[in-house]
């Protein structure tokens, strides 16, 4: 075992994946000599050269278009997008042409597009977003958001060897983070299989992304006292893992979503539907909703901390179940 | 290709065009598809001046690219009929075909779209070594899209071997290219990246292939890109069912009278190479492979909504 950032193990994974396989490569902006706006990439283009860790100009579509191109034609190219609010400007091209590829035109495209979202940094409005539920409806598209370094390099060596599109999601709060790992990389985890972070009998709390990483401290507090806390970390929301959550709700009977994006049209919505569909006889409590504010998210830390998920309502939500 | 197999190829595509249109009004087949009439000498000038391991992308006005390209016409007809022996199953549509095995990836119906998806094929070229030259096609309307400037400009700045040719037919749907382009000479636009930029009479079948060559030569070598504007005319309307209300019918015959298959073959009467009795039968072989490629498509099953689900990945 050894502790390392979850930048360093991301580092480390796509390292493992360009020795392993000649056809992928990086694209990104500022992603070369300057390592990448988080540094997640910092030292790659030593040993890679500036083919494979190729910077781009500030042209998020174009160099969305390009990957997917290269990936029709035989590569397996690794975007990188340097704040999920970004991708807007890539949305034609991922919804357009990516996520149409193989259900159209039967043609896989091997992309990966990392990027990170989430608050919680001060960077106010518009480098703060948690875009996931922009591509949750749309078919044809993968999404994996993993809480932990392991997870996140096992989901990122499957998300670069799968023949579709995958977004990939690396919150800018888990980066800094240190986790006990193994010496060895993961083996590859295959989608749609969530995690039980943690078992429980009284309560669900389903989450993704940097909110399970969240959810798992509460569910340690919760237990001093006195409350079992059920723990789902999706850790991709495309394919959805709903029999492991439909499972742990015909137990628990109470289950709480959180999410960091706005709480209307969210994705919390749609696990909360699904999961009526599959087991509504058997709750206990309506499923609630734990998620961040219908307001851009503002810059002043305070405001930022109004508009984001609050650790203590999940407290308070369970100890008002339970209570 | 030879000049008599050109001439067979754009009658053949005016044939098809003229045919799916004809399609539409008998409700034999629905959506919507748009017609590359009187643009068949760009789609076959430039099909006849690149190599069998070049790539090339179209705009939502592809099929003449497409089956100048080589594509097999009772496939692109099934597709247009929605049927499983269409190239995209019944899925695509007019718009969305493919077959990257003849070098063909095809469009997805977004304007503009295709400019840095034929960019990424060129960059995978690149990256391999393999020599192969990519032919983006776009139009005047695509243009004017902000992913124009940003590929031309990545292109550039890697030297990537693409061809972007802009298809100025005048139009852009409605619009008429002095109400959408500030400038309305398109291939001006390329000294913006430092490349060339070559404009070229996209009506004569001649100019637009021996362009393509030289500059396709240009790209092969590493010196591309390069923007060629083919200046055309759209002789169709921009979809089914486009009365168009927006031009002139005296506009319009004086385009007929620079019909690239008429001028193409004027031209080849006159050197000898065709004569009347030789165009007849050409055109009378064109007709009934398209009447062929109709009955293929009408006798092809349905595809199977069943296999919807295995369809979305990979």
């Amino acid at each position: 075992m050894r502790s390392v950032t979850f930048t360093q193990l991301i580092r480390e994974t796509l390292a493992a994946e360009l020795r392993r396989d000649p056809s992928v490569f990086l694209m990104g902006e500022d992603i070369g000599v300057y390592g990448g706006s988080f540094g997640v990439t910092r030292g790659l283009i030593d040993e890679f050269g500036p083919e494979r860790i190729r910077d781009t100009p500030i042209s998020e579509q174009a160099l969305t278009g390009v990957a997917i191109g290269a990936a029709v034609a035989g590569q397996r190219p690794v975007i990188e997008i340097m704040f999920m609010d970004f991708i807007t400007l890539a949305v034609d091209q991922l919804v357009n042409m990516a996520a149409k590829l193989h259900p159209i035109y039967g043609r896989p495209c091997p992309l990966v597009i990392r990027t990170p979202p989430g608050g919680g940094r001060g960077y106010g409005a518009t480098h703060s977003q948690s875009l996931e539920r922009l591509f949750a409806g749309v078919p044809g598209i993968k999404i994996a958001a993993p809480s932990n370094a392991t997870d996140a390099s096992a989901l990122l060596q499957t998300a670069i060897r799968d023949n579709n599109s995958v977004l990939f999601l690396e919150h800018k709060l888990l980066y800094p983070q240190r986790f006990d790992v193994e010496d060895d990389l993961p083996t590859p985890l295959p989608f749609g299989f969530a995690r039980v972070a943690r078992e429980g009998e009284d309560l669900t709390i389903v989450a993704w992304s940097h909110q399970a990483f969240v959810a798992e401290r509460a569910a340690a507090q919760l237990a001093t006292e006195g409350i079992d806390a059920e723990v789902i970390d999706l850790r991709t929301l495309c394919p959805l893992d709903i029999d492991t959550l439909a499972e742990s709700a015909r137990r628990t009977g109470r289950v709480m979503i959180l999410e960091e994006g706005p709480k209307t049209g969210g994705f919390a919505a749609e696990i909360a539907a699904q999961i009526m569909e599959h087991a509504h006889e058997y709750l206990e409590k309506p499923v609630r909703r734990i998620a961040g504010a219908d307001f851009p998210i503002p810059s002043a830390k305070n405001l930022e901390a109004a508009c984001l998920p609050a650790y203590d309502d999940i407290l308070a939500l369970a100890r008002e179940w339970m209570g | 290709m030879d000049t008599i197999q050109a001439y067979s190829l754009m009658c053949m595509i005016r044939l098809f065009e003229e045919a799916i249109e004809r399609l539409f009004l008998e409700g034999r087949i629905m959506g919507t598809a748009h017609t590359c009439i009187g643009q068949e000498a760009v789609a076959v000038g430039t099909a006849a001046a690149i190599e069998a391991r070049d790539a090339m992308t179209t705009t939502h006005r592809g099929h003449g690219h497409f089956l100048a390209r080589g594509a097999d016409p009772k496939r692109v007809m099934a597709e247009l009929f929605g049927r499983e022996t269409g190239y995209s199953r019944g899925r695509g549509g007019s718009q969305m075909m493919m077959d990257p095995a003849i070098g063909f990836f095809g469009a997805n119906g977004i304007t503009g779209g295709s400019i840095p998806f034929a960019t990424g094929v060129a960059l995978d070229a690149k990256l391999r070594d393999t020599g192969r030259v990519t032919v983006c096609f776009f139009g005047d309307g695509a243009s004017n899209q902000g992913v124009f400037h940003e590929t031309l400009n990545l292109a550039a700045l890697w030297k990537l071997p693409v061809l972007f040719v802009v298809e100025n037919n005048g139009y852009a749907m409605s619009t008429p290219t002095a109400r959408g382009l500030a400038n309305p000479h398109i291939a001006d636009r390329a000294s913006a990246y430092g490349i060339t930029g070559v404009s070229v009479d996209g009506n004569d079948f001649f100019a637009v292939r021996d362009c393509v060559a030289q500059h396709a030569a240009v790209c092969r070598a590493g010196q591309g890109p390069v923007l060629l504007e083919c200046v055309t005319y759209r002789l169709s309307g921009h979809s089914r069912g486009d009365p168009r209300v927006y031009r002139s019918r005296e506009e319009e015959a004086a385009a007929w009278e620079n019909d690239p298959i008429l001028r193409l073959e004027t031209r080849l009467k006159a050197d000898g190479t065709l004569t009347d009795a030789t165009a007849k039968t050409l055109r009378e072989k064109a007709q009934a492979c398209v009447d062929d490629a109709i009955r293929f498509a009408e006798s092809s099953p349905l595809p199977d909504p069943a296999s919807l689900q295995e369809d979305l990945f990979a």
